[in-house]
């Protein structure tokens, strides 16, 4: 019984992980028509800069960390967005090979700055403990993790539904045509989502860390997880990411734990079942 | 004028087996390889309008299956040859149906996700794959018995292929298909009106390009004799997409050219640089920020402007 | 009009289609008989087009039938109504720019060809099909262009061509998504005279948006307004309508 409690709490943790991954994914993509192929990197890059800072200066409070490696993953994404995503405006094909080249930037990058071995990131002192609740022993973190995922969730879901910013991205997300015509700046509004999108990712990369650990490939384990939650959950639905990044969670946590040399095609298959009939995905407003 | 460059072409591809030494031959075999699978994803990219970052999966895929059923379960090369394209064919008509829910940037979304699962897989799957070891004890066919142990043979032996590959897919683009894929990519509204099947038209040619892809993965584990989970990763991928977009995407050829830059970029690129993502990716940044159809008329663009100037 | 009536060429019975919240067609049927000249006008916004690309099949319809020769082709794909019989033009233009005229008619002859799905021999190496391009744009004028790329020809000229490739497939139904537009006042005679010397073993069904122009090509004209038919049958009755007048007045 405690293998299943274990595996379902992993299964929620890797979910809320992937929720605060995709999250950016499915916006920039719903926004920008932009299939954001770095964001596996950014990802890989906050986890880097929480594994590296918390290191080499002991003492250094992960949450603090998380929020730090979010601004400077927000500002690398965001300068990247200006200086390149931009100038290749009628070029929608060109916007996704410049991210590729970007993901093989970053990713090579980490290698020559950090090396190839894998760098752990300690677990906050203060939640070290295991927790016991009804009479089941539970890492403590990783249930602070599904706390942070749907406090983020929540989060996110008044900044797109009841902010002004938020009515803008919707609008946009429907008609960018129109939404430009009533005045809506939606160049501006790209950058911000843009750097959104890739803080959240930074910032989860931190707070993944204790869990995954910061190792080259990260980028490329994430990103294709990312990709899958977004097929399933629909472009540009923020509850479809939600729902898809929980039942990826599961099925990767429990597939691997099961049958671990199947684990991939265990995701594969739901991804099909759902492009077979569904292909704008479970909630999706817009079609891939 | 066609003629000249035919000849320089031919003399070309006939000399290096007579004048260069064996690492130059060798580095031919490869851009050999590198261009049927280059051109292979062209008839998607360029031909068809689909682009897709998972044509590794084809290349891959081949690889493993012609490895495994030669090292492992003792079948000679023309039967494991055989099985292993149709193998690779079934997957590639498998996964044709899968991507071809989508187009533009969800097509190319799926095909990604679809490869990264077999890169998993192979990954993963040590008991069949040997995971991150790879399969080694590979050797190459004996066609008509000839051995095709030296340098020199598997040169004209891959020479060969690529140029069955390169007039069979000639053929195929200027065959009455080939204009109705053209159409289809161009106008599929209209083409649907016309009378045509674009879902169908599509469907053939992403498991064509997948025949070829498979062919260019027997060539590859023949020439390294030893298969490893990278030739299934996105890198590999991106590496023919480069090819195709830096040689144009617009001929038949153009990627074969794009494929053998990139090819000899990594090949000499490495001698100094370690690191030859890094340099894949800024390659990717340049070519598509500065020369987005290709080198040719990047150049030809760059030179123009720069005679401008100086005039 | 007998709605059991299998002599219809074209039969449209209560279709209805709607965006999320927005109805644009609401309860439309057409009857349209074979050789019938139908016009179908109505203000911007009216659902021409939408009914246009219902019956290509383009788009699916909510609910309703259509009928093509008496044969329900209301979930067919388009591609295979193009067997079935049914051509049609677009609004704006959708030839292959970069390719020849005679490019263009050729593949447009190919789409109901078995032929269309050869994978060796070269489309140059169809002789017949050349010649029946060639001959295709000998009736519309243009035969002179035949070597010329698409993107090189007068707008008035590239809707000739469209209509000669929609013609040249030996339609039984022909659609024509405003036909006259853009054209100038001598490239519009030209069109229309070309509309009007086709065979009467095609019916025809345009959408104008300008009543003028397209009267007296019509036999029968239907009037529609807000995705619903307003008023249908004879045209000089239907131009005497006062509904008609309401909906362009008040427009």
């Amino acid at each position: 019984m405690q293998f299943w409690i274990i595996q379902g709490l992993n299964s929620l943790s890797l979910g809320g992980l992937l929720f605060l991954l995709s999250s950016g994914f499915s916006l920039i993509f719903g926004l920008m028509r932009l299939a954001n192929l770095t964001h596996g990197a950014f990802f890989m890059l906050g986890t880097y800069f929480g594994a590296v800072a918390m290191r080499d200066y002991s003492g250094l409070d992960l949450w603090l960390t998380a929020i730090g490696a979010g601004i400077i993953v927000a500002a690398l994404g965001g300068l990247f967005e200006r200086l390149v995503l931009t100038r290749l405006k009628t070029n929608p094909l060109g916007q996704v090979l410049v991210t590729l080249g970007m993901a093989f930037i970053i990713s090579d990058a980490c290698l020559v700055l950090w090396g190839g071995d894998s760098i752990p990131v300690p677990t906050p002192h203060n939640l070290q403990a295991p927790t016991r609740m009804f009479g089941f022993v539970f890492p403590t973190y990783r249930l602070v993790l599904v706390g942070i995922a749907v406090a983020a969730a929540i989060a996110l879901h008044i900044l797109i539904d009841r902010t002004r910013l938020g009515a803008m991205i919707r609008a946009g997300v429907d008609d960018r045509q129109m939404a430009r015509a009533v005045g809506i700046p939606v160049s501006r509004l790209f950058t911000i989502v843009f750097c959104l999108g890739a803080g959240i990712a930074g910032a989860a990369g931190v707070l993944g860390g204790p869990i995954l650990s910061a190792y080259p490939g990260l980028d490329a384990d994430m990103l294709p997880l990312a990709l899958i939650v977004v097929i399933l959950g629909g472009i540009g639905s923020l509850f479809g990411a939600f729902v898809g990044s929980f039942i990826i969670g599961f099925i990767y946590t429990f597939g691997t734990a099961l049958f671990p040399e199947l684990a991939y095609i265990i995701l594969f298959l739901p991804m099909i079942f759902v492009i077979a009939f569904r292909p704008q995905g479970l909630f999706g407003r817009v079609s891939a | 004028m066609k003629w000249i460059g035919g000849a320089l072409i031919a003399a070309a591809l006939l000399l290096p087996p007579f004048v260069a030494g064996d690492f130059y031959i060798n580095l031919a075999s490869q851009i050999f390889i590198a261009a049927i699978f280059a051109m292979s994803l062209n008839l998607l990219v360029g031909f068809g309008g689909m682009t897709s970052l998972g044509h590794a999966s084809y290349l891959g895929v081949a690889a493993y299956l012609a490895a495994l059923l030669t090292t492992r379960y003792g079948f000679d090369h023309g039967a494991a040859a055989a099985l292993s394209i149709l193998g690779t064919v079934a997957m590639a008509a498998f996964f044709g149906v899968i991507a071809l829910r989508a187009s533009g940037l969800g097509f190319l979304m799926i095909t990604l996700a679809l490869s990264q699962v077999l890169w998993g897989l192979a990954y993963r799957m040590s008991g069949i794959t040997n995971g991150d070891n790879g399969i080694t004890g590979m050797t190459r066919p004996e066609p008509f018995g000839i051995s095709l142990e030296s340098p020199v043979a598997f040169y004209w032996f891959s020479l060969t292929v690529t140029v069955i590959a390169f007039v069979l897919m000639a053929v195929f683009v200027s065959s009455s298909f080939g204009s109705s894929l053209k159409g289809v990519r161009d106008q599929p509204r209209r083409m649907a009106a016309l009378g045509f099947n674009p879902w169908m038209i599509r469907w053939i040619t992403f498991v064509y390009a997948g025949f070829w892809g498979a062919v260019s993965g027997l060539l590859y584990v023949y020439y390294n004799k030893y298969i490893h989970p990278t030739s299934l990763s996105t890198t590999s991928s991106a590496e023919a997409l480069l090819g195709v977009i830096a040689g144009g995407s617009g001929t038949l050829a153009g990627p074969a050219v794009g494929a053998a830059l990139v090819l000899l970029l990594k090949n000499y690129a490495s001698a100094y640089i370690e690191r030859w993502n890094m340099l894949l990716g800024l390659v990717f940044l340049f070519i598509v920020l500065v020369m987005p159809t290709g080198i040719v008329p990047g150049v030809q663009k760059l030179t123009s402007r720069f005679r401008g100037r100086s005039s | 009009m007998n709605a059991a009536s299998p002599d219809l060429a074209l039969e449209v019975t209560a279709l209805n289609k709607a965006f999320g919240g927005l109805k644009v067609t609401q309860g439309v049927s057409l009857a349209v008989r074979p050789g019938e000249r139908r016009l179908i006008i109505g203000p911007n916004g009216a659902g021409k087009t939408t009914l246009f690309n219902q019956i290509s099949g383009d788009l699916r319809p909510n609910s309703g039938q259509i009928k093509l020769f008496g044969e329900d082709v209301t979930t067919l794909a388009p591609h295979r109504r193009a067997h079935r019989g049914l051509s049609r033009t677009y609004q704006i233009i959708t030839l292959f720019a970069g390719d020849t005229l005679e490019h263009n008619v050729t593949l447009g002859l190919l789409g109901l060809l078995p032929s269309r799905w050869q994978m060796w021999r070269p489309l140059a190496s169809y002789r017949h099909l050349a010649e029946e391009a060639r001959r295709t744009l000998d009736s519309v004028g243009l035969l002179h262009l035949a070597g010329h790329p698409v993107s090189e020809l007068a707008y008035g000229e590239k809707r000739r061509v469209e209509l000669a490739m929609a013609l040249s497939q030996k339609p039984r139904v022909l659609l024509l998504d405003e036909p006259l537009a853009g054209l100038s006042d001598g490239e519009r005679k030209t069109v229309k005279a070309l509309i009007a010397s086709i065979s009467k073993e095609v019916t025809v069904v345009m959408i104008e948006h300008d009543m003028d122009t397209a009267l007296d090509l019509a036999e029968t004209v239907t009037l529609l307004n807000y995705g619903r038919v307003i008023v249908d049958g004879e045209r000089d009755q239907v131009i005497a309508d006062e509904r008609t007048r309401e909906v362009y007045l008040g427009a």
